[in-house]
């Protein structure tokens, strides 16, 4: 059976839920971030797909966009991440809530 | 000559102004005399004015500036000053100078006496508009005015329930009539394309008969509520609950005569339709005899002249809708100076007497007010139309007119009812200067009114002795506008009119000497036999007619409008409102939670907003594809 764009397609989405059901479930800021990678590179394998599939570059170079985006968006959320233990010593979401109205 | 006529238009409203300044603060005296001087001011304007007709004979039109402009309404702020207008702006000017000047005495230690100041200049202002108004929209805010004048005057005292009860329903009864006057108005406009007076009138001549009815009987509407015709007039006898000025001026002299004065003014309207005319007359004739039979019992001094003035209304209204215009506005001047002259007489009684009203508990005060006495005895001469006072003329001319016109059943009634006004007029004056001294039973001592108050008061008595020499002069005066012409009845019965009119008269007035002059008057218990008749009894319940107002038309319409409040404003418009608000509140007070603060419950929430908008895409899209489009 030959590999075509449905597969990476459902490959895609099955990430992609997985990755919904990490951001919603996970109450670890640090799993939270690699839910939300889980989620861009969903996106990403979905790109590169149909970018392939149309043999049009654009997809490809989005996905490297988004690739770039997401490393400097975890270096920042990292760094966040990291003052946060140091203040709070927990990245539990439920602690999180200064925001709170 | 315009410079006379906007001073004699803006000097009450800068009196009114003035005294506007010191509502707020104790009595000052000075308020009173500046509101006075003004109003001076503007009656030495207005004789001016006079002067200048009376010698140029020519009409002065201004146009101030313009009001409203749209398409084909072209409504200005104009002003006429007519053989018309002029009269009654002397009237007017005269009368409330003279009642300026007299309430500084009256209103003397009343805490409201610089917003009475106000209040009354600001009423000769509206007044004046109402009759120098070059077009119907000026009159009718001028008719607004003072209407909105007379309800703060009436209710002047309104810490009292009565006061109060009686300014709302002079000018919710106003407000009726006002409908109709209003219609009229729309009538003219949408059939003549103007309100002016004489774009008006010109056009009216080629009106068909029937639309020029409907107008004329609209605007009658308007005049029967200013000027207190039946059924309408149950607000005028109530309006006495205000200060004696007031009713000398406002309820005697001017505003009540303002609905006259709308039937003069368009007497080229009421001349096209006769029919209408003789209606007017007949329903004048009515009140007439209808309000002088209520005066005959009352026993509250400002009631009685409160109903001779009603019943001398009906007398211009007759002589209005029979055509005799000049005759109509003849007997409204003579009629403003003898009936402010009563009225304010009634003043001073009442001061005397500490507000007393009742004729019965007074008597013999002769001895003590015999300035007022006197200006009372000459101004019930002159309201019962005696020989030579001022009422004698007019009236007299009103009985010609309708006999010459052979109305023999107004004649007759009109004749009649002047009896009755010698026989009330002079009832109140026995009852009150003659007989024994009965107010020593209630422990009062009256003294004569402030020397002032009297003098204040002559201009008046002049007028009720004078004003009738000068019926020809007057004649001459507005005949050119009015297209009047005099009544001449052949010699001889015309001298046997006279004399059985003066004989007819004189008898009511002995009669009423001798029944109320003499010492047996007690102050009445309601034992009597009198008391307890049929007659007495319907007239001093005013035919019942207010009775049946508050009955049949009063508290059905309080049914209503507590039907309408409970069950359809609580039940159906408030309980909407509430409803949408509670859903909104509600609303927030549940989503509330939403804002948590907590990121993971943010978190998906955002997802299941991602999956509703998903979702509706999608829906959206399949509906697209679907249907066709």
């Amino acid at each position: 059976m030959e590999i075509g764009l449905n597969h990476y397609l459902v490959l895609s989405t099955i990430l992609f839920a997985i990755g919904l059901v990490g951001v919603m479930r996970r109450k670890n800021l640090l799993l939270l971030f690699f839910a939300t990678e889980i989620l861009l590179n969903a996106v990403n394998i979905a790109f590169a797909a149909i970018s392939h599939y149309y043999g049009d570059m654009t997809g490809q170079m989005f996905a490297f966009f988004i690739i770039a985006v997401a490393a400097s968006e975890v270096a920042v959320g990292l760094g966040l991440l990291i003052v946060w233990y140091k203040r709070h010593g927990s990245i539990d979401l439920d602690v999180l809530t200064t925001m709170k109205g | 000559m315009e410079k006379y006529l906007y001073i004699a238009l803006f000097a009450p409203l800068v009196s009114s102004l003035f005294s506007l300044l010191f509502t707020a603060t104790p009595k000052k005296l000075f308020t009173g005399i500046v509101a006075s001087l003004l109003i001076i001011t503007s009656l030495i304007s207005s004789s001016i004015l006079l002067t200048h007709i009376l010698e140029t004979g020519e009409p002065i039109h201004v146009t101030m500036m313009t009001w409203m402009q749209t398409g084909g309404l072209y409504i200005p702020f104009g002003f006429l000053v007519d053989q018309v207008s002029v009269t009654m702006m002397m009237v007017v000017t005269l009368v409330s100078s003279v009642v300026h000047v007299y309430a500084i005495g009256y209103m003397d230690h009343d805490k409201g006496f610089n917003r009475f100041f106000a209040w009354l200049s600001a009423f000769v202002f509206s007044m004046m508009i109402l009759v120098m108004s070059d077009n119907y929209a000026g009159l009718f805010i001028g008719w607004e005015g003072v209407g909105l004048c007379s309800w703060g005057l009436i209710g002047f005292w309104f810490h009292k329930e009565s006061a109060t009860w009686a300014a709302n329903e002079a000018f919710i009864m106003n407000r009726i009539a006002d409908l109709g006057m209003l219609i009229g108005l729309f009538l003219i406009y949408w059939n003549t394309g103007t309100l002016q007076y004489d774009g008006a009138f010109a056009a009216f001549h080629q009106l068909p008969t029937a639309t020029l009815t409907w107008i004329g009987i609209f605007l009658f509407i308007g005049a029967m509520g200013k000027s207190a015709q039946f059924p309408l007039h149950t607000w005028l006898a109530d309006a006495m609950e205000g200060p004696t000025p007031v009713s000398a001026l406002i309820h005697a002299a001017t505003m009540v005569t303002a609905g006259v004065y709308l039937v003069i003014r368009s007497h080229e309207l009421y001349s096209l339709i006769p029919h209408v005319g003789l209606f007017i007359a007949s329903l004048g004739t009515f009140v007439a005899l209808f309000a002088a039979s209520m005066a005959l019992v009352n026993r509250d001094m400002k009631r009685v002249i409160a109903y001779s003035t009603l019943s001398q209304l009906g007398y211009m209204f007759a002589a209005a809708g029979l055509g005799a215009y000049w005759v109509a506005l003849f007997h409204l001047m003579a009629h403003a100076g003898f009936k402010a002259l009563l009225f304010l007489g009634a003043g001073n009684v009442m001061h005397a007497m500490k507000d007393e009203l009742d004729p019965f508990k007074m008597g013999g005060l002769k001895k003590v007010m015999k300035w007022t006495w006197i200006m009372m005895v000459i101004g019930s001469l002159a309201l019962a139309g005696v020989i030579p006072f001022a009422g004698f003329f007019s009236k007299d001319t009103i009985l010609e007119a309708a006999y010459s016109g052979n109305h023999m059943v107004i004649y007759g009634v009109l004749l009649f009812t002047a009896g009755l006004t010698a026989f009330y007029s002079f009832r109140l004056v026995a009852l009150i200067f003659h007989g024994e001294e009965r107010y020593k039973l209630f422990g009062v001592h009256p003294h004569e009114a402030y020397r002032f108050m009297l003098v204040a008061m002559s201009p008046l008595l002049l007028v009720a002795i004078v004003v009738g020499i000068l019926q020809t002069p007057f004649f001459d005066m507005v005949e050119e506008v009015l297209n009047g012409h005099e009544y001449h009845i052949e010699h001889t019965l015309a001298l046997i009119m006279l004399v059985g009119t003066q004989l007819f008269v004189g008898l009511a007035i002995l009669y009423a000497y001798v029944k109320y002059a003499n010492s047996k008057i007690k102050v009445p218990d309601g034992t009597s036999k009198i008391e307890n008749s049929f007659a007495y009894k319907l007239l001093i319940n005013q035919y019942y007619i207010p009775y049946a107002y508050e009955e049949y038309i009063v508290k059905p319409y309080r049914e209503l409008s507590e039907f309408f409040w409970q069950k359809i404003d609580v039940k159906v418009v408030d309980a909407t409102v509430d409803g949408i608000a509670s859903i909104i509140y509600n609303t927030g007070e549940k989503t509330r939670d939403m804002q948590s603060g907590n990121l993971s419950t943010m978190l998906r929430w955002m997802v299941v907003g991602l999956i509703i908008l998903l979702s509706l895409a999608v829906i959206f899209g399949f509906t697209v594809k679907y249907s066709g489009v």
